[in-house]
């Protein structure tokens, strides 16, 4: 009886055997690379709203403090977003006939309010505290980036369960004063590991692993 | 040392029927995890393909950009992401009971007590948990109708005008008003300025759960006022009949007061109250007694005659049952012995002169003005509401009346049968019926008027002591809803002023303006606006003539007597469309979705009858079907009907549920009545009960001994089973020790009343879904804490104990080492989470859970709500999806929200500042919370009590929620 795989046949299952291995690694490869992708993270992509509203401008150029809008930061889970009447206090004043501002005087006089489209948006499963990550130390610019530059606002991380577990599993490398809070131009000083160290005491923060307890943000 | 009594669940489990044991087998009832459809193999392998293909590619839609919508301008009192809290008001029965609503972001989400109103303490009932399930329920009346046809508020006032100003050319002698009970200061107002401006009008009260009996006692000589027990202060408390315990206006402060004289802390000098019950269907209220007789419901009048003469009080003594005998000699011994600490206390359902015998033998023992003390009606015009619908009838009939206007209730449904309320109300020419549903007889009215829910307006309500609560609303109506104070203003004056201004009017008469704003704003903080015990009622009034006692009643001894009881669950169907209500197992049967004819075994047994066989029943020319529970406990020729259900139009969920025990109810026999026939027809039901899920064969999951037992050895129920030492175990024992808080839990059992409130509560607070009959039957119920009912003792008088079952948050959980991908695990506090974004639904971990206290969403439970049904969820709780196991948190969100307070504010959490749902509504306080590692907490005093004990600790779990063992008290002078 003759040979049933004629010599070609080395070729073709190397070939198959080397392509499913690459095949396989490939599609990871792809998998991956699109789950990291600005695409699906919305990493660096300015977001479209009704107003296009400029932090640039407001934070950059005018100094305005983050909580002159964002009211609830420091009481309550969520930043808050500011009413229209907010928005009025200034623009009563100035810009009064911009046509940008159209969609702001429409919602004052219509009594209806402004529709944003969410920026940073976490899964309905995570319960995240604005309020305990300001107070013991967490400041706007580890998670929202240099706001005072963006002029329509994007994500600057990927707010993954893994990106948040950077900082949970050991908060003294992003925890700065009190006072630098607010500070979108704060960088880590050269000692951050000793001044971290004392500031997770300071703060009264657990690091016996008690932060990477699923019941601390899931329920 | 094991138990001596044994413990049962259910008829099957005490006669070790192939069926049950069968069951116990079996980690789900039967059928709630197999594929029931009728499905080929391939369809199946067809349809799963399909799935994961599409599962995989649904796994590769990105996060969707979502909206995020401001205020305009945000209310001052409002931080988005914090909740608002408000002090209102609910009724049972028109009797208010404060609470305090939790709004978030102006959506009222949950219900609690208010501490500072006396008829809640801080507790909640299960309706005043299930309200605010009705304030969202989508079947709700939402427009005006005339007819068929969808109408307007101005053409409604214009025809009602007309009809008015015909009206007032003969002082309104064709004018009626129907209400349920009213105990509201505002209404009582309006109806005085209706009846200056028609003084022929006349004003009916028919309330289904009518309080006849107690108002005709004439407690303190004054018709319709209230007798107020001091439970807190009873040494010996004989019920006659009454559930005092649940279905009472003051039921919640009486199960306070109750769990204080009945809570055991330590052996040295214990005492307890000693509670004897005599009743013909197991109520609540019974089922905590030391001595409780099954007595036909006619028999209880001898009972009390009986008792009257044996406890010094006069009278000739009455006939009693030979099972009662030396129940009552033992009860007439006790209330001697302890004169001027005793309740004696009758039920609604019995005749006035049985209230009479009662409050003859409370002043004659001296327990009126100690134990028992009248007050002033908290109704505004109390009356004889049967007496008082049966007047509108006949008038009606005659056709005197020309206008009626019913509001709220549902008199075609629920008012006796031979008063033929339907066939009298079509002779009336214009019909209003303002309710919250459109039902049966907004249905033969020409208007209907969607009612406002009392979350939605103002108004004002008295409880049961005459405390007055102004019921301030939490959100604008959310239909087209007209507030009955509007509707009434209107029949005065055009245009009608806003339901604000006329309950501020109101309260404002006859203060000055200047100090009234404080005062009112108190009023609505407080939710207590008028401490007003009522006006008292004079103690030394006159005594009611010696009681004479019943004769009539010992031929009918071995007859069938009827007895009609609202439903434990739907009242008398008010609720009948909440579907938490629905499926809130009912105590004892834990039948959901139906009503059954409660009978007694030896009747069951003469008649050859199982449960879910219908019977037919011959009750005064009426006939009835209904399916039949055999209830241990029922007295042996008493069948219960549970009123409540039947309705034809109350709403998706509950129109066509059970049977309507109405259509045999006569105006003669409200409560009870003899000459009853019944047949076995052959017909079945399969009831949704819960009774034998969950159960776990042959073990002492509930421990109880008498209160002699215990002063003599305090430790026995700990010594009941053996638990191993904490090491023996394969695996780490140290694994979840730490530094921090640990969280533990007590459930007193003696103390626990088996109300259901936590059940309902925790639904509320943690989202969980309702599933549905079929599911129930299923296995597939959602509750997160259940309450078991055990008895113990014969099937004819059984003892009845409660258990309330959460998680119990093992330290050595068994269902952690079986999930796969770790979705169950520990966190360093000692909690049991459930990952429900880990979690694959292999339910490894209930299979292996020994308590089955864990959940499972077998289907898309909360897929098909409307957008008006979600706005009930909690926002900190997550929505399950299909395919996730769930089970009790302890209420994670309120300790994470506690412990951010505590962080923000730098300091610890206070003992006492976390409570879960269930503890919070807990009537009797038999649930404690708190941190196990602080010794003086609460939680810890309550571990250290020598009554605690682990359930089914010598598995060593190590179970987080631990059990104070129960308690009886029985006379020495009787064997229990």
């Amino acid at each position: 009886m003759g040979q049933i795989f004629t010599r070609s046949a080395n070729v073709h299952s190397r070939v198959l055997i080397f392509g499913f291995i690459l095949l396989v690694c490939g599609a990871g490869w792809v998998t991956s690379a699109v789950f990291w992708s600005p695409y699906t993270t919305y990493v660096g992509i300015p977001q479209e709203q009704p107003v296009a509203f400029s932090h640039k401008h407001h934070v950059g150029d005018d100094g305005i403090d983050c909580r002159y809008c964002h009211t609830s930061v420091e009481k309550s889970s969520f930043a808050g977003i500011p009413s229209t009447h907010v928005c009025m206090t200034c623009h009563s004043q100035l810009y009064t006939e911009a046509p940008a501002l159209q969609p702001v005087r429409q919602s004052l006089t219509t009594n209806r309010p402004l529709q944003w489209n969410r920026v940073n948006d976490l899964p309905d499963f995570v319960y995240f505290n604005h309020s305990i990550h300001v107070g013991n130390g967490i400041g706007c610019s580890t998670c929202h980036g240099q706001l005072d530059q963006m002029p329509l606002t994007w994500r600057t991380q990927t707010l993954y369960m893994e990106w948040c577990l950077e900082c949970h599993r050991a908060p003294q490398n992003f925890l700065r004063p009190r006072s630098e809070i607010y500070n979108l131009h704060w960088q880590p000083p050269p000692d951050q590991a000793a001044s971290g160290a004392r500031l997770v005491r300071e703060y009264g923060i657990d690091t016996s692993g008690r932060l990477t307890d699923c019941s601390v943000c899931h329920r | 040392m094991k138990q001596e009594a044994k413990m049962w669940r259910s008829l099957e489990e005490l006669a070790e029927t192939p069926e049950f044991e069968a069951m116990l087998h079996r980690e789900f009832p039967r059928g709630a995890s197999e594929w029931t459809n009728e499905m080929q193999r391939r369809d199946f392998l067809r349809l799963m393909g399909a799935s994961v293909a599409l599962a995989g590619l649904g796994a590769c839609t990105k996060q969707p950009i979502e909206k995020i919508v401001p205020y305009v301008d945000r209310p001052e009192e409002i931080v988005p992401g914090n909740p608002l809290y408000f002090a209102t008001a609910t009724s049972f029965a028109g009797y208010g009971q404060g609470i305090v609503v939790t709004s978030h972001e102006g959506r009222p989400t949950k219900i609690e007590g208010n501490p500072e109103h006396p008829a809640s303490l801080g507790a909640t009932s299960i309706w005043a948990q299930a309200d605010v399930l009705d304030l969202y329920d989508p079947d709700r009346s939402k427009v005006l109708t005339n007819g068929d046809a969808i109408s307007t508020w101005s053409i409604f006032l214009e025809q009602l005008t007309q009809a008015l100003s015909a009206q007032s050319s003969n002082g309104g002698a064709g004018l009626r008003f129907l209400t349920q009970n009213v105990t509201s200061p505002t209404f009582a107002a309006q109806m005085q300025a209706i009846r200056e401006k028609f003084p022929g009008s006349q004003w009916h009260q028919w309330e289904p759960l009518c309080r006849d009996a107690v108002h005709e006692a004439r407690a303190g000589g004054v018709f319709g006022a209230e007798t107020i027990y001091d439970f807190s202060k009873a040494k010996v408390i004989v019920s006659l009949d009454s559930d005092f315990l649940s279905q009472h206006p003051a039921a919640l402060r009486h199960a306070r007061d109750f769990a204080a004289r009945r809570r055991v802390e330590k052996a040295e000098g214990a005492t307890m109250s000693r509670f004897y019950a005599a009743e013909p269907t197991p109520t609540i209220t019974g089922s905590n007694a030391d001595h409780r007789v099954a007595v036909a419901g006619h028999q209880i009048g001898e009972l009390a005659a009986a008792l009257a003469a044996l406890a010094g009080a006069g009278g000739g003594g009455g006939d009693v049952p030979p099972n009662a005998s030396s129940w009552v000699w033992a009860a007439a011994q006790d209330l001697r012995a302890n004169a001027g600490h005793g309740i004696v206390i009758a039920g609604e359902t019995q005749p006035p002169a049985v209230h009479a015998i009662v409050a003859q033998i409370n002043a004659s023992l001296g327990n009126l003005g100690s134990t028992v003390r009248h007050a002033a009606p908290a109704e505004v015009s109390p009356v004889n509401q049967r007496a008082s619908l049966q007047s509108l009838v006949e008038e009606m009939r005659s056709g005197a009346v020309e206008l009626l206007l019913i509001l709220g209730g549902n008199p075609v449904y629920d008012a006796p049968v031979d008063l033929d309320f339907a066939g009298a109300l079509r002779k009336v020419k214009l019909r209003l019926h303002h309710s919250l549903f459109a039902d049966e007889t907004s249905r033969l009215c020409q208007w209907q008027l969607p009612a406002t829910h009392f979350l939605e307006s103002w108004s004002d309500v008295r409880a049961f002591n005459g405390t007055a609560t102004i019921v301030q609303p939490l959100v604008e109506p959310l239909y087209e809803g007209i507030s009955v104070h509007q509707l009434l203003d209107a029949i005065v004056q055009l245009p009608a002023r806003t339901a604000y201004e006329i309950v501020r009017a109101t309260w404002e008469e006859g203060n000055s303006t200047s100090t009234f704003e404080a005062q009112w704003r108190s009023f609505l903080s407080d939710g207590v606006a008028s401490k007003g015990e009522g006006a008292a009622v004079p103690e030394n009034s006159p005594q009611p003539a010696p009681p004479v006692p019943q004769k009539s009643a010992a031929v009918a001894r071995n007859k069938l007597e009827i007895l009609f009881r609202p439903d434990p669950s739907l009242l008398d169907g008010r609720y009948a469309n909440n579907g938490w209500l629905q499926e809130l197992p009912k105590p004892f049967s834990k039948i959901t979705w139906d009503n059954a004819a409660l009978v007694s075994p030896a009747l069951a047994q003469r008649e050859k009858l199982q449960n879910g066989d219908y019977i037919e029943l011959t009750f005064r020319g009426r006939k009835l079907d209904a399916p039949v529970w055999i209830l241990p406990g029922q007295a042996e020729h008493s069948v219960t009907l549970h009123l409540g259900y039947g309705r034809q139009r109350a709403g998706r969920v509950g129109t066509n549920k059970g049977y309507n025990a109405y259509t045999l109810r006569v105006s003669d026999a409200l409560w009870q009545g003899t000459g009853l026939t019944i047949r076995k027809t052959g017909r079945h039901l399969k009831f949704a009960t819960t009774q034998n899920h969950f159960t776990i064969e042959g073990r002492d999951m509930y421990r109880a001994g008498t209160l002699a037992q215990f002063m003599k050895e305090p430790s026995f129920a700990v010594e009941m089973a053996e638990v191993p030492r904490r090491e023996e175990t394969l695996y780490n024992p140290d694994e979840y020790k730490n530094a921090g808080y640990a969280w533990g839990m007590v459930v007193d059992l003696n103390t626990c009343i088996g109300c259901n409130a936590c059940t309902i509560a925790c639904q509320a607070e943690n989202n969980i879904p309702v599933v549905g009959k079929a599911q129930v039957i299923a296995g597939r119920e959602m509750h997160w804490i259940r309450v078991d009912t055990y008895y113990s003792g014969g099937p004819d008088e059984p003892e009845f104990h409660h258990q309330p079952v959460p998680c119990m948050h093992c330290e050595l959980a068994p269902c952690e080492l079986v999930c796969p991908v770790a979705a169950t695990m520990h966190d360093a506090e000692g909690l049991n989470v459930q990952v429900y974004n880990r979690c694959v639904g292999t339910r490894y971990c209930s299979n292996n859970c020994p308590y089955k206290v864990r959940r499972f969403n077998f289907l898309e439970y909360n897929g098909a709500l409307s957008p008006i049904e979600k706005l009930v969820k909690n926002p900190d709780v997550t929505v399950r999806c299909r395919g996730v196991m769930e089970k009790c948190t302890y209420c994670l969100q309120r300790i994470n929200a506690a412990r951010i307070t505590a962080q923000l504010e730098q300091r610890k959490i206070r003992d006492g500042e976390i409570t879960p749902a269930c503890a919070q509504a807990c009537p009797a306080e038999a649930i404690t919370f708190g941190d196990i590692h602080d010794p003086k907490s609460r939680v810890s005093r309550a571990k250290a009590r020598p009554l605690d004990y682990g359930m089914l600790a010598e598995l060593n779990t190590r179970p987080r929620t631990t059990y104070s063992a129960k308690l009886r008290n029985p006379s020495p002078q009787l064997k229990s």
